[in-house]
């Protein structure tokens, strides 16, 4: 009996029993039957694409593209090629999706927390929120906000005058426009050397307080310095900003910056959705600290706003950044819904726009896959450095 | 060891019944508030604050919605109102906002297919119905088929072939979300399953699947679907214009599905993996009657968010030209016979309230699931 077990084959037949053969052979099927799909798939792209004229090569790139786009954060005119048209979209992309991160995270966090307060309508105010705001679709909510919201908003003429020369109407908001005059450069070094400041000054104050047990007015004293000292400045060179207010001219506004209604749109939406699901990420990581945390920070002496932020949150968080990511993610996927309001974003430029123009859907796509694919492949490596950096050090 | 114990009980076999609590701890109504919603003068503050806010919004809302809409009338009621929505409206694109342009005969089809749909459904869900693995059968194979030749029709069966462009309204936003749900529930399996085999190329081809539609707005993956799946094939085979967005949503929520899947593979115990091949059992055989069934019954909560998910995401398959229910609202409120005032908003409150209906029920459904599940583990 013991020889049956222990005899180790000793030489190993080509068998079909053998698992690691069959397996070989699965695998072999597999790729062949996609190298088959793919060779198939190419050759026949590449003669419809032929057939039907369009470029199968990326000359496109260079060529001059011939639309305007309306909010660029670059230069960008008609006489631009396509291939600035798409940095634009990128550029667009980032912009929007940054912002919304942003302000879903404030949003989200206020939510989150505001729904575990033991304050009873806080916190049913704040589950009605998240139920309500997730359960509808984000476009719904995008079309809403632009249509009948902004869009619904007065024509320029008839605008909704707010104090500071702000200008509310159809076309989005029209705020005055800064013009810096001379001596400008020298307020933006005092806010540098402000900065500067309040780093050093956090360092001391940590150091004192592990030497001496007191606190130190960190915030007081930053706050004071960052305002403080670019503000005597400012006024020393002799308020070297002017302010150029909006004009009504013909049928819009002259002078001042715009915010235009579909970027706004998109913004809100955005944020609005995202925050309902970042604040159930916040809840869920907060209700997953232990109990015992609150209760010994509480036996410690510390306020509950003190116990949030020194005990609990920090504690939360390497629960909620994984799913935060996500959401991240998420949004800056989302911010293609930009195409169906007309905010010029990568999706709406370049595999709307430039797709149209030049029919060379193949590389279009793939470019603009590209993008997606790297945004993300770069944000899930800075969480999983931050994860490492704030994973529980266990021995 | 068995037979009666010779000691008497030391446990009186009648257990008392629990008493109420004393008066003095009772919470009446004042202490209630106290309480819960002015424990601190902060507390106070914000209890004031949100009333009024809440209150605001409520009324905005049923006032809006109930107290200032037209109830009755037609266009000039509704032009003469700037206030409250505008409900004969809804009711006269009521058809239209269902069924798209299907043919007003024929109409009974896609009511049949829906029902068909809805029954199989509530059997697959309910979780005390009898023999739910045959639900399931009819519904990922024989309900396709079905549902096929009801709505589009097979003209040898008397029931005439409607074009896809008829297609229309909640129809398709319903369809779109079941053969979503259909296609990808297998193929999401597949895929989990292929992402933890043992062989490394079939994990690979998964991963990147996976990770590259998953890293990819659904935007991109239907002007994907819609540009290139057209030069991918022969004239001869190029698929309908409805076809290429479910193959897309089919695609793209696979992906999703394989890591929900994936996670209910993780969450079953490795004893069950080597008990089953201890005892022989082949790799398909084990995860059919051992592995899956299992591993399927905890992600059903997993597995609905997902649907919700899709459900939601139906809504972009207007970019490529197909009038889902959100695009039927859209084409509604613009129609110039309606021009109103509140038109848009009225358009944009029902379907918010649809939406919201169909995404509320399906999570509560998933909630209590989940709460069944962790009960189900504790005992």
């Amino acid at each position: 009996m013991s020889d049956v077990l222990l005899a180790a084959p000793s030489r190993r037949s080509l068998s079909l029993h053998d698992a690691k053969v069959r397996g070989i052979i699965y695998q072999l099927l597999l790729a062949a039957s996609l190298l088959a799909l793919a060779v198939g798939i190419a050759v026949q792209t590449a003669s419809n694409m032929r057939a039907r004229g369009i470029p199968l090569s990326f000359g496109f790139w260079n060529e001059a593209a011939g639309f305007d786009i309306n909010q660029t954060l670059i230069p960008y005119d008609t006489l631009s090629t396509y291939g600035q048209a798409f940095w634009v979209g990128v550029v667009n992309t980032l912009y929007v999706s940054l912002l919304g991160i942003v302000l879903a995270t404030i949003l989200g966090f206020v939510v989150g927390i505001a729904r575990l307060s033991p304050n009873w309508i806080v916190s049913k105010v704040a589950a009605s929120y998240v139920e309500i705001i997730r359960n509808i679709p984000l476009l719904l909510q995008l079309l809403f906000w632009y249509n009948a919201v902004l869009k619904a908003l007065p024509a320029p003429r008839a605008s909704i005058e707010l104090p500071g020369g702000i200008y509310l109407n159809n076309r989005g908001l029209i705020i005055p426009e800064i013009q810096l005059y001379a001596g400008a450069g020298t307020v933006g070094l005092a806010f540098l050397a402000a900065s500067i400041f309040c780093v050093a000054f956090w360092f001391y104050a940590r150091r004192a307080q592990n030497r001496t047990g007191k606190q130190l007015p960190g915030l007081w004293v930053s706050l004071a310095a960052l305002i403080g000292l670019p503000l005597a400045v400012f006024l020393l060179v002799g308020s070297p900003v002017s302010f150029v207010t909006p004009e009504l001219k013909g049928f819009n506004y002259r002078g001042g910056h715009q915010l235009y209604p579909e970027f706004a749109a998109l913004l809100i939406g955005l944020s609005v959705y995202t925050a309902s699901f970042i604040a159930e990420i916040v809840r869920s990581g907060i209700q997953a600290v232990p109990k015992g945390q609150t209760e010994a920070a509480h036996a410690l002496g510390l306020a509950p706003g003190k116990t949030l932020r020194l005990v609990i949150v920090p504690q939360a968080l390497r629960i909620i950044i994984p799913p935060l990511t996500s959401q991240y993610l998420n949004l800056t996927k989302n911010s293609s819904l930009a195409v169906f309001i007309g905010y010029p974003d990568l999706v709406q430029v370049f595999a709307g726009t430039v797709l149209n123009q030049t029919g060379a859907a193949v590389q279009v796509m793939a470019i603009t896959l590209s993008v997606y694919l790297a945004i993300s492949l770069v944000m899930s490596m800075a969480m999983n450095a931050f994860n490492q950096r704030f994973a529980i050090v266990e021995r | 060891m068995s037979g009666q114990s010779l000691h008497p009980p030391l446990v009186g076999a009648p257990l008392l019944p629990p008493m109420a609590p004393p008066s003095g701890i009772r919470p009446s109504p004042a202490t209630w508030i106290r309480k819960n919603l002015f424990s601190t003068p902060f507390s106070g503050v914000l209890t004031i604050c949100f009333t009024v806010l809440a209150a605001w919004l409520l009324h905005q809302f049923v006032s809006f919605a109930v107290l200032d809409a037209v109830w009755a009338g037609g266009q000039e009621q509704c032009r003469a109102n700037p206030e409250g929505a505008c409900w004969p409206f809804i009711v006269e694109k009521f058809d239209y906002l269902r069924y798209g342009a299907y043919p007003v005969s024929e109409r009974w089809r896609v009511d049949l297919t829906l029902a068909i749909g809805a029954v199989l459904i509530a059997w697959l869900l309910w979780k005390r119905a009898p023999r739910r693995n045959v639900a399931a059968l009819l519904f990922f194979v024989a309900y396709p088929v079905v549902a096929f030749v009801l709505l589009r029709g097979v003209a040898s069966l008397d029931l005439p072939v409607i074009d896809t462009v008829l297609w229309g309204g909640l129809l398709i936003t319903l369809l779109m979300s079941i053969v979503g749900i259909v296609f990808s529930l297998p193929l999401g399996v597949l895929l989990a399953l292929g992402r933890r085999s043992e062989l490394p190329f079939v994990r690979a081809v998964c991963v990147i699947f996976i990770e590259v539609v998953r890293g990819v707005p659904f935007i991109t993956v239907l002007f994907m679907a819609n540009f290139m799946m057209p030069l991918f094939v022969p004239d001869y085979l190029t698929p309908d214009r409805l076809l290429r967005p479910l193959i897309a949503i089919a695609l793209f929520s696979s992906a999703y599905m394989a890591e929900v899947v994936r996670a209910g593979l993780q969450a079953i115990p490795k004893g069950q993996y080597e008990a089953a091949k201890a005892l022989g059992v082949s790799y398909f055989t084990m995860m059919r009657l051992i592995i899956l069934p299992q591993a399927l019954t905890i992600v059903i909560p997993g597995i609905v968010s997902t649907f919700i998910g899709l459900f939601k995401d139906t809504t972009l398959v207007a970019i490529v030209g197909i009038a889902d229910f959100l695009r039927a609202v859209e084409t509604a409120r613009v129609d110039p016979n309606w021009a109103g005032p509140t038109i848009s908003s009225t358009g944009y409150l029902f379907a918010g309230l649809v939406y919201w209906i169909f995404c509320f029920g399906m999570s509560r459904y998933s909630q209590s699931m989940e709460r069944a599940l962790a009960r189900g583990h504790k005992s």
